[in-house]
């Protein structure tokens, strides 16, 4: 039984998801099993985590059709960090969905799809097959799209355009990389693609290939220059929505970077150069971005960008170190996101503008709620001991190492202009003095809807504060763990051994 | 046969990504499912075509004695293909609410996204 353990987070959501429809207009029961739900999941995700965590590397084979021949389920450390992150991430969210989204959002199938969104990732962390991985794509993008367009504004069709183009067409050319990876190796193991591909005599297309790889899993992940559906889009759902593809579908690009560039082709000097240079112009172009706008929501739009950058960079060096630094700011950035957009919802329901003119004397008015407010915005930041700092420590030592001086100043520019983008911000929200905005007649205000829905709002902002305090102060923990999984990655030997000789590791 | 695949492929792709760049919705539309079909072809002729030879073992023996054509491929497509009809009836959806609601099917006049608010 503990071997098929990994399926329970998987099975689990889904369970969750079909529940749900059968209470399609019920929106009441729908809430209370989502939050009951998530809570199990997180709790199970633990379970699976310390069990991983204890046991090593654990590997399923569906329908036990050996590998490479069956689709492989595989969770190493890395995987299951990333299946643990999307559990808090999605409590939270579930709760904030309950307070934030109006019911005539809710009644259209909003929880089915958000556990259908959640069942996605997961799937896609879990999970070692190639083609297999765009199946969970798929499915997260599909989920996306609906959660996008749920209520049917002018902006919000018009972002769901654009989001919808890009994606679509990063999934055509991941389907193509597949294809051409197949026609090369005649397979679709992740395990077995690493050694098959090590083999191929024709550098060339294995190269081109890898390339195609990377613009798939780029435009997913918003990396320069593919990111400019981000900014058109993230804005306009409701702010549960945004939270939840802040935090985790821009990092589930990123994931599948690291496992195809870790995994599948690797030593490749070539390859490396190219990350570090799109994570160096990722790092300005989302920095400048989000020193230019004035939406609240646009602006962690584009630090969204611009620190998939520190990730990248990470990636691009390709050193133990480095590799640290890039799962620590991945664990950091995924609670930290999530819990800005949430704020950004928070605040919109208080004065019923993003606009950073137009707000201000938040510290005046709300002292408690900016004292909260005040732990997600400048972890972001990475004020030491703040979650943001630590991470930044193992990428500068790598890039010293490596003697990648571009990369150095791109990553303290970058933090920099961080700095100086949350600083306005606080200066604009919550210093500033407080001006007259027209009330809006029909919009719910924070201090008009019920207690309980206050409740639901500010305990998951709290809950994802709380986190991302633990990672500050607790950093030699999450330290441990990335270099942990970095040393998993660096070493890919380990991962083929678990799929394809079982045996041997057991 | 492949030189022909090849070149209906190569067509494929670049008529899709062609019409995906114009500026109006239903094209936009037509090049997603030339795209789609693009990419579900390539999958098949990068599995290699063999003619006439199913998968299957004879019955007197255990392990297969001649070339077979190879039955992933097809697996592959059959899941895309599903996944592709998926998301281009979204697509259609999408861009008729779009339409309704933003009332033009110009792409370039729908930039409420990138107004300063």
């Amino acid at each position: 039984m503990t071997q098929q353990l990994i399926f329970y987070p998987l099975l689990l959501q889904m369970l969750l998801a079909i529940l749900l429809m059968f209470f399609w207009r019920k929106i009441n029961i729908q809430r209370v099993i989502s939050m009951l739900g998530s809570i199990v999941h997180l709790a199970v995700s633990i379970g699976v985590f310390a069990y991983v965590w204890n046991n090593g590397t654990q590997t399923v084979q569906a329908g036990s059709w050996e590998a490479p021949f069956g689709i492989t389920f595989v969770a190493d450390t890395f995987a299951m960090t990333m299946v643990l992150l999307t559990s808090i991430a999605g409590l939270a969210v579930s709760i904030f969905s309950s307070g934030s989204v109006i019911g005539d959002r809710l009644r259209f199938g909003y929880f089915p799809i958000f556990h259908f969104l959640l069942l996605g990732l997961t799937g896609a962390f879990l999970t070692g097959d190639i083609f297999n991985l765009y199946v969970w794509f798929e499915i997260i993008i599909i989920s996306s799209f609906v959660l996008i367009t749920i209520g049917g504004e002018k902006a919000q069709l018009e972002g769901a355009v654009k989001y919808f183009t890009l994606n679509f067409l990063a999934s055509m050319i991941f389907l193509t990389a597949i294809a051409v990876l197949y026609g090369l190796t005649g397979s679709l193991n992740m395990a077995d693609l690493a050694n098959k591909v090590a083999a191929v005599e024709n550098r060339a297309l294995v190269e081109i290939t890898a390339i195609l790889f990377l613009i798939g899993f780029g435009i997913k992940s918003a990396i320069f220059p593919l990111y400019f559906w981000l900014p058109a889009s993230y804005h306009t759902p409701p702010s549960a929505v945004s939270a939840i593809f802040g935090g985790l579908l821009t990092k589930v690009g990123v994931y599948a970077l690291i496992r195809v560039f870790t995994l599948i082709f690797v030593g490749d000097v070539f390859l490396d150069q190219i990350l570090l240079v799109l994570a160096i112009f990722t790092l300005f172009s989302g920095a400048l971005g989000a020193l230019v706008q004035n939406n609240i929501r646009k602006v962690f739009s584009y630090l969204i960008i611009c620190h998939i950058g520190y990730m990248i960079i990470g990636l691009g060096m390709f050193t133990e170190v480095a590799i640290a630094g890039t799962i620590f700011y991945l664990v950091h950035d995924i609670v930290v996101k999530t819990n800005l957009f949430m704020i950004s919802g928070l605040v919109y329901r208080i004065k019923g503008s993003n606009s950073m003119r137009a707000l201000g004397g938040f510290y005046a008015n709300y002292p408690m709620l900016s004292l909260l407010m005040f732990i997600p915005l400048f972890s972001l930041v990475g004020i030491p001991p703040l979650s943001g700092f630590w991470p930044k420590i193992s990428l500068i030592t790598a890039s010293f190492d490596s003697e990648s001086y571009w990369s150095l100043a791109a990553i303290i520019f970058a933090s920099f202009i961080t700095l100086v983008v949350i600083a306005k911000l606080w200066a604009e929200v919550f210093w500033k003095d407080a001006t007259e905005i027209p009330e809006r007649p029909k919009f719910r205000y924070y201090h008009k809807i019920k207690n309980i829905k206050k409740v639901q709002i500010i305990v998951p902002i709290v809950f994802l504060s709380l986190v991302s305090l633990y990672i500050g102060f607790g950093a030699e923990h999450i330290q441990t763990l990335s270099t942990r999984i970095a040393s998993e990655l660096m070493d890919n030997q380990q991962y083929i051994d678990a799929v394809l000789n079982p045996q041997i590791t057991k | 046969m492949e030189i022909l695949l090849a070149i209906i492929i190569g067509v494929l792709y670049a008529a899709g990504i062609y019409m995906m760049l114009r500026r109006s919705l239903v094209k936009l539309i037509i090049g997603i499912i030339l795209l789609g079909n693009g990419a579900n072809l390539l999958i098949f002729l990068l599995g290699r075509i063999t003619k006439g030879a199913p998968p299957i073992i004879p019955e007197d023996s255990k392990v297969f004695l001649e070339a077979y054509a190879d039955p992933v491929p097809q697996a592959l497509i059959l899941t895309a293909i599903v996944i592709s009809f998926g998301l281009q009836s979204f697509a259609i959806i999408l861009v008729k609410r779009a339409h309704k609601v933003v009332k033009t099917d110009d792409l370039d006049e729908m930039n409420a996204t990138d107004e300063d608010s």
